[in-house]
């Protein structure tokens, strides 16, 4: 074979992964709080994104179900972790760690609960019938008080705890390097593990015998179930996993608004909206690959963040009411135009580009994370 | 039982509406494969012309420049960009469409700002009594205009030309091509006709009898729950389609009464659901069947 000898960066690749590692450990000890609190909306939506990845790319489901399982897992937090004893809102006062533990398991068996609906349903049919779960789940938000809050005022979450350690101004006082860690810092690095977690625990799940069966699915159902892949049961699978991916990223929104609040119509944070939002971070990265989704994320949910950041110092985007540009619209604008783009010219979505650039495309098992 | 017939004929209305919507879904479907996902963009576009235009060229002028501008939004995009994009499958497609939804509905809702405008003034609001029920005149209208176009679309698909090369590609595009027949003919005149669907219902559903509410977000959502009725009824089932959006009409005007007002827009996806679960294909949609 006489191929063209290319720049490999496969040896250095895991270099790259732990430079970046190492920068992002380092930002807080040099961002504002502001940034910080802008990095970690991205986290939140990079976390959610790699689980709707692997779902729609790898298993090759289409879901528009995800704020409703970030709903879920949100509320799950909230509940099992609120207070005892408050005459209006139900609590279990359960350790906030066990709490965001027992979030993502009921988040995932509710994707199990859903998972054979699914498994009946292909294409845009499964699409639109997962469409249905987000308007249940804002018909949930209104009706179960006693859960969520209610539209109008919504409930706090408990503050997150680990092992007694706040992630909160409150507790011990701790520098790094003369920058006191308070919330924004000590939220920062909970977010960030939670994102290393949920990536690399994918990376895994994708190189191994499940991303294979799910791929497998994709291509094929009937060669998948004639090479012995259970078909109903990967596609379980990955729906559970997707799911368990949104739970946690609905914890993660709801402390980092710091209210759990449901929508007064569809269109909220746990609206059709943010389901379209999570797809475009996917279609954007690139189906399929998870470096990709945390790119789309960074995009979709970092650029109203980065947006408002700078319409502050530079007076951009300030106008209110009528016909104003607000940074959320342009986002819309942006992100929207990217799936066209990617749809029309890169079908491999940013993940793609990225491998043309490093010309690792032929360094790698073709199809192998796609 | 006044309150009961009086539910019936409000969701016969609104479900005329909602025909004309899955109608447009499924017209498209059957042509290219794609869902529309920016069917909704396509009404708040409608809508939004008819708003512009109603100063200048009266409510009858405006009317007809919405409707049109529809339909040529709606050939604009699959000239622009589907039709270009030939190496995407039709999930891709849809996706696509997904896109051009976001920008086109924000930009809209971005313009019309705090005005939430009525515009089905030929017939808002002033009801008839017929014994103890309230008709109201949208909704009588609304069952007109859909009955004739339902009507005259079912005969041109039929009979004419269009239809059969629609019926045609629709059943195999290759073979229709290899016939002589101008696949990309066929398919610009489905998104224009469903483009135009889309503009005649808007004309319904920004109005005080059907949504109480003037041209918004909330008419995007509402052309949401045309996606159940397009679902329900099978996506490439014509007939499927106007059942459809008879029971989605049917389903949110109950629903709203006897469960709670809430609940409605929940109880239509529930019930596509419930559809969805025992017949995959919609309930008279085309089975896939794989053989092994």
């Amino acid at each position: 074979m006489s191929e063209p000898r290319r720049l490999s960066l496969r040896p250095v690749r895991p270099v790259l992964w732990l430079a970046l590692l190492v920068v992002l450990l380092a930002l807080p000890l040099y961002l504002e709080a502001a940034w910080l609190k802008a990095g970690q909306y991205m986290m939140v939506g990079a976390v959610g994104a790699i689980g709707l990845t692997m779902l729609i790319g790898q298993a090759g489901q289409l879901s528009l179900a995800h704020a409703f399982f970030l709903l879920a897992g949100g509320t799950s937090y909230t509940v099992l972790s609120g207070p005892t004893g408050d005459q209006r809102v139900l609590g279990l006062g359960l350790d906030p760690g066990l709490a965001l533990l027992g979030a993502v398991a009921i988040s995932t068996l509710l994707g199990l609960a859903f998972a054979p609906v699914a498994g009946r349903l292909r294409g845009i049919y499964l699409g639109v019938a997962s469409l249905s779960l987000v308007f249940l789940g804002l018909y949930f938000g209104q009706a179960a008080e006693s859960l969520t809050g209610g539209t109008s005022t919504g409930r706090p979450p408990a503050t997150f705890e680990l092992f007694g350690f706040p992630f909160s101004n409150a507790g011990p006082e701790i520098e790094l390097l003369g920058v006191p860690l308070r919330q924004a810092e000590r939220v920062w690095y909970l977010f960030l593990a939670l994102t290393v977690i949920a990536f690399v625990l994918a990376r895994g799940a994708i190189r191994g015998r499940t991303g294979r069966a799910w791929r497998a699915v994709r291509d094929n159902e009937a060669a998948a179930s004639v090479m012995g892949v259970g078909v109903a049961r990967a596609k379980a699978g990955a729906f559970a996993v997707s799911s368990a991916y949104a739970g946690l990223a609905g914890v993660m929104t709801v402390l980092w608004f710091d209210i759990l609040k449901p929508d007064e119509s569809e269109f909220g944070t746990y609206g059709i909206n943010t389901s379209i939002a999570f797809l475009a971070m996917v279609i954007i990265g690139g189906l399929g690959s998870v470096s990709g989704a945390l790119v789309g994320a960074l995009l979709v949910n970092g650029l109203p963040q980065v947006l408002s950041l700078y319409a502050a110092d530079l007076g951009w985007f300030t106008g209110t009411g009528d016909g104003a540009f607000t940074p959320a619209l342009i986002s819309s604008f942006v992100y929207g135009a990217a799936i066209v783009l990617v749809v029309l010219f890169e079908p491999g979505g940013l993940a793609a580009i990225g491998r043309r650039i490093t010309g690792l495309l032929r360094t790698t098992h073709p199809g192998k994370d796609r | 039982m006044n309150t009961f017939l009086q539910l019936v004929v409000n969701g016969l209305g609104k479900g005329a509406v909602f025909a004309l919507l899955a109608l447009g879904f499924v017209i498209i479907f059957k042509a290219t494969e794609v869902i529309n996902f920016a069917h909704g963009s396509l009404v708040l576009f409608g809508g939004y012309l008819v708003v512009v235009t109603k100063e200048s060229l009266g409510w009858a002028g405006a009317a007809i420049c919405g409707v049109l501008a529809a339909g040529l939004l709606g050939l604009a995009v699959e000239r622009l960009l589907l039709s270009r994009a030939r190496l995407a499958d039709a999930n891709s497609l849809a996706l696509l469409t997904i896109g051009i939804d976001v920008i086109i509905t924000e930009e809209i809702v971005r313009r019309l700002g705090v005005s939430l405008p009525f515009i089905g003034e030929a017939w808002d609001a002033r009801p008839l009594q017929l014994g103890g029920i309230t008709l109201f005149r949208t909704h009588l209208v609304a069952l007109a205009v859909a009955a004739i176009l339902i009507t005259g679309f079912y005969l041109a698909f039929r009979f004419s030309n269009w239809g059969i090369a629609m019926r045609a590609q629709a059943e195999n595009r290759e073979a229709a091509a290899l016939m002589g027949i101008r696949s990309s003919r066929v398919t610009a005149t489905a998104w224009l006709v469903a483009g135009m669907l889309a503009g005649v219902a808007v004309l319904f559903i920004a109005t005080q009898d059907f949504s109480g509410a003037g041209l918004s977000r909330g008419t995007h959502s509402i052309a949401l729950a045309a996606f159940p009725a397009a679902i329900l009824g099978g996506l490439d089932s014509t007939a499927g389609a106007v059942v459809g959006g008879l029971v989605v009409g049917l389903v949110e005007a109950l629903s709203a009464q006897y469960v709670s007002f809430d609940f409605a827009k929940s109880a239509v996806f529930l019930v596509m659901l419930v559809v969805l679960v025992i017949r995959p294909s919609g309930l008279f949609g085309t089975r896939e069947s794989t053989r092994v």
